[in-house]
């Protein structure tokens, strides 16, 4: 195992913020202290934070509207990120784009979208603009498995593949399109085999174990990096929430669930690093009592902070110019 | 517009060329892409990049597959990350694969971002009917784009507006589409101008003074309002000629002077009237001026139908001079 002891506890800090964060959003949802669409990326807090772990700051993200735990991930602050969730000025985006469309360029999250598949195009323009100044940046593009069936993914394959963009295709497959099982929308097991038909790499990976999701992650930055070109990563993990707030997952077999919910991986994350020895209790202890104090600095933050000026809402749609009234 | 006393004369396809020599001589962030844009792919179906990838190379003059949301989503990618990018979509009907790029990404991407991120993109477009090349390969589509919050939408009728406005958008840090109408490519030269003109966007031309009435339009209808404004001044009714040249910003102030002074317009595109720019028009001329018309405002576009093929059913297709000369004794009544 390459992973050393500090990358094993920094993603655990990651997914464990991830984690506690969503749960708080989701209890102010139901509470009406917020008011948002809100997609739970619980269950996915693995493949986002070990993913993370391999990159560099400068390196570019893009992700979709289940973006959390990637946004996060890549070390948005939280003031600016729960105060977008809030619609307030003070938010990454001045309370334009809400969590959904998050961008923070200084920390290399460069799109949100909420359109599916429609975020692979653009990394592969990131990615471009690393190769055409040979900067040394990858980009890693997230996206769920159906957005594997839509043309902008194969379009977006096929340019990488021929221009050999320093971009990794990161499939978060938690087994479900909204509401429709994988094998309802797409006639192969694999994603990932999907790749060969772009001469890249393809790979299945367990999204859920941080060692093996760290291990093909860094590979395909690796190659990346070096100009070897793009890979796609299949990470296979499970959505632990509904789609959105209030969908009781009635598309999901009782049981299925339940197993699911039992091997929740942050949970199953925790016991590991204690039981292969890396972390005692109390190490673990003291860190989410860190990420819990953060998360509480930064809801306090954006609840008092200020809602945006409608007289403002003309602004920042050009750069120059525009509209003249 | 020119520094030099003999100056050469050059097409509209020429003057494209020109622009993007020069933007990419003096930046090198500017790069193109597109379907067939390469030398070895032929230098683009009407020959605009021509030459330009023998300049400089093929990683700066990329040949793409035929993906158009691939090609707008490079461009805008690369341009987030700072560069400028020049996406050429072949037709202006294939920008409709793509529309998801464009509409949902590059026209919100800057607002969304709260302005922490801008998408620098141009993407040029070839467009308009009367090669008969039917009905999916001729629509002038500017209204949808138009209609987008976050696009420039820019349309030059000359030589020299095209490179000026071409070179202003490349250098703008907004999304814009330029509209390349097919039929001006390789039609009337005109005055090439000096390295480095630009046209700004959003400034419409007064290419002719009146006082009767205001003739607007862009593209192609300039050539079909020259004839209609001399027609019209031998019978002593003197037309007022402005070309739009940016659809978005609309630069209505100049529309608005124009048809104060008139007190009657008429608006001319070769897109179907219906929803079209010449409502858009038509209205806000009304909202400013309209206890000081003497005449409603008339408008001609295509008529409500598919672009026909046959050469006799896409010319009566095409809005023509006779269509609006009509138009404007309407006015005249």
């Amino acid at each position: 195992m390459g992973t050393d002891r500090d990358t094993l506890l920094r993603i655990f800090e990651t997914a464990v913020t991830i984690q506690i964060i969503d749960d708080k959003v989701r209890s102010y949802i139901m509470s009406g202290a917020i008011q948002t669409a809100w997609h739970s990326p619980r269950g996915q807090e693995i493949v986002a934070s070990a993913t993370g772990a391999c990159l560099q700051p400068q390196d570019y993200v893009v992700t979709n509207y289940r973006g959390l735990h990637d946004q996060i991930a890549k070390g948005i602050p939280l003031r600016p990120l729960l105060a977008e969730s809030l619609g307030r000025v003070t938010g990454a985006n001045k309370g334009r784009g809400g969590p959904r469309h998050v961008v923070h360029p200084q920390c290399g999250l460069m799109l949100t979208t909420t359109i599916v598949g429609g975020g692979l195009p653009i990394a592969n323009g990131l990615a471009l603009a690393s190769k055409l100044r040979n900067d040394g940046r990858v980009t890693v593009c997230n996206f769920g498995e159906g957005a594997a069936n839509i043309g902008a993914f194969h379009e977006a394959l096929n340019l990488a593949g021929v221009w050999a963009l320093p971009v990794i295709f990161l499939c978060q497959n938690n087994g479900y399109a909204e509401s429709t099982r994988h094998e309802v929308a797409c006639a192969i097991e694999k994603v990932s085999e999907r790749a060969s038909s772009y001469g890249i790499p393809g790979t299945t990976v367990d999204g859920d174990d941080p060692v093996a999701m760290y291990e093909a992650a860094c590979t395909a930055v690796e190659r990346a990096r070096a100009g070897s070109g793009p890979t796609l990563i299949e990470a296979m993990t499970h959505r632990l929430q509904g789609h959105y707030v209030g969908d009781t997952m009635s598309y999901v077999p009782h049981q299925e669930l339940e197993a699911q919910l039992k091997a929740d991986p942050v949970p199953r994350f925790h016991s590991w690093l204690i039981d292969q020895g890396h972390a005692t209790e109390e190490v673990l202890k003291a860190i989410e009592e860190d990420v819990n104090a953060s998360i509480a600095d930064a809801f306090d933050y954006a609840f008092s902070s200020e809602h945006p000026d409608p007289a403002d809402l003309l602004c920042g749609v050009y750069a120059q110019g525009g509209r003249r009234t | 517009m020119t520094t030099t006393e003999e100056i050469s004369t050059v097409s509209y396809a020429e003057a494209l060329r020109l622009a993007l020599d020069e933007a990419m001589a003096a930046d090198d962030s500017v790069f193109v892409l597109g379907e067939d844009v390469g030398e070895a792919e032929g230098g683009g179906v009407f020959k605009v990049t021509s030459g330009l990838s023998e300049k400089y190379g093929k990683e700066r003059v990329r040949s793409t597959p035929i993906s158009e949301q691939a090609i707008v989503g490079a461009a805008i990618g690369a341009a987030i990350a700072g560069m400028r990018p020049v996406a050429e979509i072949m037709l202006m009907n294939f920008m409709t694969v793509a529309m998801d790029q464009i509409f949902n990404h590059a026209a919100k991407i800057r607002f969304t971002s709260g302005e922490q991120t801008t998408v620098p993109i141009t993407i040029r477009m070839s467009c308009g009917a009367g090669a008969q090349f039917g009905s999916q390969h001729s629509d002038m589509l500017e209204a949808w784009l138009a209609h987008s919050p976050g696009l420039k939408v820019v349309i030059a009728s000359t030589p020299a507006d095209a490179k000026g406005l071409l070179t202003s958008c490349i250098f703008d840090d907004d999304p814009c589409v330029f509209l390349e109408p097919i039929s001006l490519y390789y039609g009337a030269p005109g005055p090439a101008p000096a390295a480095g003109y630009t046209v700004a966007i959003g400034e419409a031309n007064v290419v002719r003074t009146g006082s009767d009435v205001t003739l607007i339009g862009y593209g192609t209808m300039l050539q079909q309002l020259d004839v209609v404004a001399r027609e019209l001044s031998d019978e002593g009714v003197e037309a007022e000629v402005i070309d739009l040249r940016s659809l978005s910003p609309l630069d209505d102030r100049t529309v608005l002077e124009s048809v104060a002074k008139t007190r009657r317009a008429v608006v001319a595109h070769e897109a179907v009237q219906d929803f079209g720019i010449g409502a858009e028009i038509a209205s806000r001329i009304y909202e400013e001026l309209f206890s000081e018309l003497a005449a409603p405002v008339r408008r001609v576009g295509a008529p409500f139908t598919p672009v026909p093929y046959a050469a006799g059913l896409e010319a009566a297709y095409l809005p023509s001079a006779t269509g609006i000369t009509a138009a404007v004794r309407q006015t005249l009544d």
